[in-house]
């Protein structure tokens, strides 16, 4: 129905007037925005909710998306918003980069696993599975990048930071991936030598 | 360990392909001639491949139409420049730059007026005639200019509702 129209041609019809058009939106990036909350606010019944609240400011604001950058850019940093608030109003700790403290909240979460189950596991969920035991930035930034098909500029826009500084960041975390993945992986990352 | 985060830094830049023109041919010619470079470009590739196709979390299968719900209840709102005016924003900003150059201008004639110094402006402070304040020259001016921005932000109201009026007709 709507899926040979592009990201510009639904809006345009959105605001003219067609609201059933804004599921070919939702029905495009609600993965990817799920994807995202989740990465952040952990728990699956809160990202949905979080995520589900995305979609309705977008399409509140949806006139005042002008174009300057993909639809993909401006809806992610209504997610990174949308999450920020949440976490701050629910005094959830925001962990910075250099947060100690997550990586020994991640080591308890998983130091049940046996070594069986940890072996069944494929590559693929291995990876994701890694991303999940990140802190929240660190994931994001991973997510936008590997995922939401997101440049370092876009990245930087969604995030409110220099590109430079969005570089950086995700070079930080793709160290700290790597680690968690050595640290709990470590038969998979075997494979990869 | 510096040397090898470095490694990984600027592997890491070369496939994402943000490694400088000068950068790309330096990190080839060590791909082709040194193995443990070679080695930990096929590792970091491979990481790279397994996060691009890594899987994506899907919501419950009702989220759009949940979504589709919740907008049946809204309106989309203007867009913000619609109803914020430049004009109107400009006028305060000038406004209150006016006030403070002001009270500067006004605060700076007082304390000239004594014999000078710090500690003399200080003092003075206390012996400020506030009833002169009303009365000064420049307290004047500055309110006149207040006065010619106030009718000219009342005349950019009327403007536009007088645009809005004929629109509507």
């Amino acid at each position: 129905m709507l899926t040979g129209l592009n990201d510009s041609e639904i809006i345009s019809r959105v605001l003219n007037g067609d609201q059933q058009a804004y599921a070919g939106l939702v029905t495009r990036y609600q993965d990817y925005v799920f994807t995202l909350t989740l990465r952040m606010i952990k728990s699956r019944e809160d990202a949905e909710e979080v995520a589900q609240d995305v979609f309705i400011k977008a399409y509140k604001y949806l006139a005042d998306f002008r174009g300057a950058s993909k639809f993909s850019t401006w809806l992610y940093t209504i997610v990174n918003n949308t999450c920020i608030t949440l976490l701050r109003k629910k005094k959830l700790e925001i962990h910075s980069l250099d947060n100690e403290k997550v990586f020994e909240m991640a080591d308890s979460k998983y130091s049940g696993f046996s070594a069986n189950q940890v072996e069944q596991k494929s590559k693929l969920t291995m990876v994701h599975d890694a991303i999940a035991m990140l802190n929240p930035d660190d994931a994001e930034i991973i997510t936008l990048f590997y995922k939401s098909e997101q440049t370092l500029d876009e990245i930087a826009a969604i995030l409110g930071v220099e590109p430079n500084a969005a570089k950086v960041r995700l070079h930080r975390a793709r160290i700290r991936l790597k680690e968690k993945m050595e640290t709990y992986f470590a038969e998979e990352i075997k494979d990869l030598n | 360990m510096n040397t090898q985060h470095n490694m990984e830094e600027r592997l890491w830049n070369f496939i994402d392909g943000t490694a400088s023109a000068e950068e790309k041919p330096v990190i080839e010619k060590l791909l082709e001639s040194d193995t443990a470079w070679k080695e930990k470009y096929n590792e970091l590739l491979e990481v790279t491949r397994l996060l691009q196709s890594s899987r994506l979390d899907a919501p419950s299968m009702r989220f759009t139409k949940n979504v589709m719900e919740e907008i049946t209840k809204l309106h989309i709102a203007p867009a913000t420049k619609t109803y914020i005016n430049k004009k109107i924003i400009w006028s305060i900003g000038i406004f209150f730059i006016a006030l403070f150059v002001g009270f500067l201008i006004y605060g700076f004639g007082q304390a000239g007026s004594g014999s000078g110094g710090e500690d003399m402006v200080a003092k003075n402070l206390n012996k400020i005639d506030f009833s002169k304040f009303f009365s000064n020259t420049w307290v004047n001016v500055f309110m006149m200019i207040n006065v010619v921005l106030g009718l000219f932000l009342l005349d950019n109201y009327l403007g536009s509702k007088r645009k809005a009026y004929r629109k509507e007709a």
